[in-house]
């Protein structure tokens, strides 16, 4: 198998950036990963984007952002996938590189959330099953809710058992540049913090924002004899989908396709889960990231919460999506380009000691669309 | 407005009407076009008796757009009695707190209206807590 590896990486910081708009977000990212790539170009331009035809009524991505970004021309579109749209946009440019078919491709993950000062909660419903779950009113955080109220009453956990996820997040973002919350929390604030949907408060859940990061990839073979940045292998990249809808699944609380999207990334990298050094988890909810960090491996069901005690393989190590921010479709190239920062030590004061594998992962909808990615350097 | 669509989904909204696979037997809700027991090809009506209980719960107290008129309400997934669990409202709930477990059965109750208030309204099934 070809050896795909990680040239280049950009991100713009995480926010709500009502003077910029998708295209220039956009641009950004992709300038900054051709710059960390030492200029390095694509021949194909793979675009993750869950919200811009609604929310900014723009569609056909491909043409409108690559003719911005001065790579007019190349083969590019939008990869639809929900919140994971970004992470599958990576398994594209994967693929695409991986066959041959291009010798360097970019993955972009891009969202404008700002552009409307309301009604986005029923645009992201849109990633529900719409007949039968948008229509009855329910939204991403009340499936959310509905899991982890079932999860307190299956497993007799307190809402509280829940808390160090969110501490964790805010604790790493506030030496991450590109936060959107760069402030720590006292644990105080979490026990008397407000309900949104219950039992989820404040905390629970991560903030919508604006963002785009890109990724680009070449063949090893590729690279120039002394590249600008350390290279990061792409070992393993999979996409596994489950039933969209909450109600279709045997068991709710077990997120079959992130246990599957794991396993089938691991066997192409020859790893397994407990070898990384860090794992970028989907913490979209604070419920996601336990059913998520179970789905793996690293606790039974019924047991996730109790890693905080147990002890546990770094996670959120920039933040995660409740403190970095959750720019949507973009929040799975976020997860890539810090898991890259960590591998290549040029990650600070939140520098991994020693990393050199890790895992990230990225949720679409309660795990309906799963994408896993292993990095190694 | 939406019309064909409200039209389409009549039956399994106003009346609780899935499926049985020709093949396994296996009870669906709501219907599909593949058995996602057996991938036989499902096509079978089959009438729920709208009996079931509350697999989980939560209250929306900020709704999305379209159903502002209706908050807060009480979202629920319920587990039907034949075996499939359905996501939906719950109503008449009174006093009474919801528990998970809790005996629900199906009414059919106005959902929302579909665009201004001289659009649609739509109709479909909610769960109310059996009656003592």
């Amino acid at each position: 198998m070809t050896e795909v590896v990680i040239a280049g990486i950009g991100m713009t910081p995480v926010g709500e950036h009502w003077d910029l708009s998708l295209r220039t977000l956009a641009a950004r990212a992709i300038l900054s990963a051709e710059k960390d790539a030492g200029g390095l170009k694509p021949q194909a331009l793979y675009i993750g984007n869950f919200l811009g035809s609604m929310v900014s009524h723009q569609a056909n991505l491909g043409a409108l952002i690559t003719d911005n970004s001065g790579l007019g021309g190349i083969e590019s579109f939008t990869i639809e996938a929900a919140e994971a749209s970004g992470a599958a946009a990576l398994h594209m440019a994967y693929l695409a590189v991986s066959s041959g078919f291009v010798d360097t491709a970019m993955a972009l993950g891009v969202e404008k959330v700002t552009d409307m000062t309301d009604g986005v909660e029923k645009i992201l419903a849109t990633g529900l099953d719409f007949d039968y779950e948008g229509f009855e009113g329910v939204t991403p955080a009340a499936q959310a809710a509905l899991l982890m109220q079932r999860y307190i009453y299956q497993y007799g956990v307190g809402h509280a058992a829940f808390n160090w996820l969110p501490l964790l997040a805010h604790t790493n973002a506030v030496h991450n540049p590109n936060a959107m919350y760069r402030k720590a929390l006292k644990p105080e604030v979490l026990q008397s913090a407000p309900p949104v949907v219950d039992p989820l408060t404040l905390y629970d859940i991560a903030p919508y924002a604006d963002g785009a990061a890109a990724v680009i990839l070449t063949r090893s073979g590729l690279l120039p004899k002394k590249p600008v940045q350390k290279p990061v292998r792409l070992l393993g990249s999979s996409v596994i989908t489950d039933a969209l809808a909450l109600y279709d699944r045997p068991d709710p609380l077990r997120f079959e396709a992130a246990r599957r999207s794991v396993e089938q990334a691991c066997r192409q990298a020859g790893i397994l889960p407990g070898d990384v050094d860090l794992f970028e988890v989907d913490d979209f909810t604070s419920i996601y990231a336990v059913l998520a960090l179970e789905a793996a491996g690293f606790a039974l069901p019924g047991e996730g919460t109790q890693l905080s005690e147990r002890g546990h393989v770094p996670l959120l190590t920039m933040g995660g999506s409740k403190a970095r921010g959750c720019p949507v479709g973009a929040s799975g190239l976020y997860q890539v380009c810090e898991a890259v920062t960590q591998l290549r030590g040029q990650a600070g004061a939140l520098q991994v000691p020693g990393a050199r594998l890790a895992m990230t992962q990225s949720l679409g909808g309660p795990a309906s669309t799963a994408v896993t990615h292993i990095l190694k350097v | 407005m939406e019309i064909p669509r409200h039209w389409r989904l009549k039956k399994q909204r106003y009346a609780l009407v899935g499926e049985v696979c020709p093949h396994c037997e296996a009870k669906i809700f709501p219907p599909r076009d593949v058995c996602p027991h057996c991938s036989g090809e499902a096509k079978t009506p089959y009438q729920f008796s709208g009996q079931g209980e509350v697999y989980s719960y939560t209250v929306m107290n900020d709704a999305p757009a379209g159903f502002e008129e209706n908050t807060p309400y009480t979202v629920a997934v319920v587990k039907l009695a034949e075996g499939p669990m359905v996501t939906a409202q719950l109503t008449d709930l009174g006093a009474e707190p919801v528990k998970i477990g809790m005996p629900v059965e199906m009414v059919t109750r106005r959902i929302r209206s579909d665009g201004n208030d001289r659009g649609m309204i739509v109709y479909g099934y909610k769960f109310r807590p059996v009656m003592q």
